[in-house]
């Protein structure tokens, strides 16, 4: 990897040599990372760069394909997440997940809401009420759906959609936020809404996203991370990496010669 | 430009054809609904759905058939619905893919859906009328019944939960869920419409069914109360009167009433499944 090293003080999240195997498919090699406390780390590269399987590590949701392998370390603070003893569950309350495609539950807004935190155990009906209210202000999404928390949120537009997953994910309280490409099947109104929101979110929690967007990572982004072949060619800055790319790959990339 | 015509034509004839098939669909539908109606109606009254059979249907009303009907197909669901949506979600949820077991337990499935019902009534009469000497009953029919449905159940199950979107799994589990909480809270609730269609048809056959009832409950016109009652259902009553020349007007009458129970047992179904899915999407 050829990047300037980064101060490695206030760091959230961090991988020492990851490798990923899907059967004898390998998918990352010997990726190692940094990701800082309150920052937007993103992740771009071509398709079938390894960039969301590196993301889905992170909070082991690549356990749920048969037949992967995964070698080297995550860290989530001081905790290794793949030492036999961690709890799953525990794990992914800290880290949230935000996919490509919006998938509200079939259920009210308020259910949506309040699915996460009724399976940690809450049912006290003032404090779901509470959490679901400061989850969707969080997520921008009070101010529409307040008054509309009982209709079924699948009739909600697509932008809306995506806040509500967001505020799902917000509502289980977790530290950092991962994002697969969520503004991909948007249009450019709830996208820079979301963005908005991202920059909002950023003050209380860290978050890693991945976009095939180049505008947008070097919009709502303070790292950026560029993979290729499940290997990280470079890590950096946001504007350092897009003004003044270290590696020949990353100048090609960015400037739209492939990919 | 003669291509052109040729290929017309033929849409045409098509066409033609298709509609037809399916005037023929209704028209086959309707006519046999209206025959039972127009001949079974004379025979309906209110006294014949409410009052106990009497001189071996002669007289009376088919009251005692109409519980026989009802009981029987509750119990044979009670019986098949639990085992057949817990072995649908242990296909789609939890067997590893092309496991040896998954495919044994489909291959399984499959073949039982097969077998005709004559089959399967034999089989219930000697294991749980003799074997097992639960005697002609209400249980040995619902448990035969329960075999019989089993694997409509299981396989409509499986289709619906494999319909959920797969997103609804990732989310779920990336929120902290477990699987099974997953399963219980979001994957069965948006099957469930899928489900409620293979206890409905289910149902249709339950209803239905003759030979492998008379075998394994019987045919006796008394008021099954407890389970190990022996009792005819309206289908058996029908082929009875029918076959044995007591009346045929009854047996119309009879006919016409299992439509009945079949259209609203179906009003029922739909409704309660717009009410949960209006209160879905």
């Amino acid at each position: 990897m050829e990047s300037v090293t980064l101060t490695s003080d206030n760091m959230k999240m961090r991988t020492l040599g990851l490798e990923v195997f899907y059967q004898d498919f390998q998918a990352l090699h010997g990726v190692s990372m940094e990701i800082k406390a309150n920052h937007v780390t993103a992740l771009i590269g071509p398709s079938g760069c390894g960039k969301s399987t590196f993301l889905r590590t992170l909070n082991r949701l690549n356990e749920l394909i048969e037949g992967t392998t995964i070698q080297g370390q995550v860290y989530l603070d001081d905790l290794s997440i793949y030492e036999k003893e961690v709890d799953v569950v525990a794990l992914r309350k800290r880290v949230g997940m935000v996919f490509q495609k919006p998938s509200v539950f079939p259920m009210s807004v308020y259910e949506n809401v309040a699915y996460g935190p009724r399976i940690h155990g809450i049912k006290d009906k003032s404090k779901l009420d509470e959490i679901v209210e400061k989850s969707l202000r969080d997520a921008n999404l009070w101010e529409e759906m307040g008054s509309r928390l009982n209709s079924p949120a699948a009739r909600m537009s697509g932008g809306q959609q995506q806040r509500l997953v967001i505020a799902r994910v917000l509502a289980v309280g977790p530290e950092v936020i991962l994002m697969d490409e969520p503004a991909s099947a948007l249009d450019p109104i709830s996208t820079s809404k979301l963005e908005e929101l991202i920059a909002e979110l950023k003050k209380n929690y860290t978050i890693v996203i991945v976009t095939h967007n180049m505008q947008q990572a070097a919009r709502v982004s303070d790292y950026t991370g560029f993979f290729l072949n499940g290997h990280l060619i470079e890590f950096n800055r946001t504007k350092e990496l897009f003004v003044n790319p270290a590696n020949q790959k990353t100048e090609d990339y960015i400037t739209g010669r492939f990919g | 430009m003669q291509l052109v015509t040729a290929s017309k034509r033929s849409e045409i004839l098509l066409t033609a054809l298709f509609w037809l098939s399916g005037i023929v669909i209704v028209l086959v539908l309707a006519g046999i609904i209206g025959y039972v109606i127009i001949k079974g109606f004379s025979a309906i009254s209110l006294d014949f759905i409410l009052q106990a059979p009497s001189r071996a249907g002669r007289l009376g009303g088919i009251s005692t058939t109409i519980v026989g009907t009802v009981y029987l197909t509750v119990l044979s669901l009670l019986i098949a619905v639990p085992i057949g949506v817990g072995s649908a979600i242990y296909l789609e949820e939890y067997a590893l893919s092309g496991s040896k077991f998954a495919r044994l337990v489909n291959l399984t499935a499959e073949t039982l859906a097969g077998i005709p019902s004559i089959v399967f009534g034999l089989f219930g009469f000697v294991f749980f009328v003799i074997f097992l000497g639960l005697g002609w009953s209400i249980l040995s029919g619902s448990l035969t019944m329960a075999i019989m449905i089993l694997p409509t159940i299981t396989r409509t199950s499986q289709e619906a939960i494999l319909a959920a979107p797969h997103e609804y799994r990732e989310n779920s589990l990336a929120l902290g869920a477990s699987r099974w909480q997953t399963i219980y809270k979001v994957i069965l609730p948006s099957a469930l419409p899928g489900i409620v269609t293979g206890i409905i048809l289910s149902i249709g056959r339950a209803v239905g069914e003759t030979a492998a009832i008379i075998l394994t409950a019987g045919s006796s016109l008394g008021m099954p109360l407890s389970p190990a009652d022996p009792a005819r259902t309206m289908s058996v009553h029908l082929y009875i009167m029918a076959m044995e020349g007591i009346s045929t007007e009854r047996a119309f009458g009879t006919a016409f009433l299992i439509v009945v129970l079949i259209i609203i047992i179906n009003f029922l179904a739909n409704l309660t499944l717009n009410r949960l899915s209006r209160a879905m999407r």
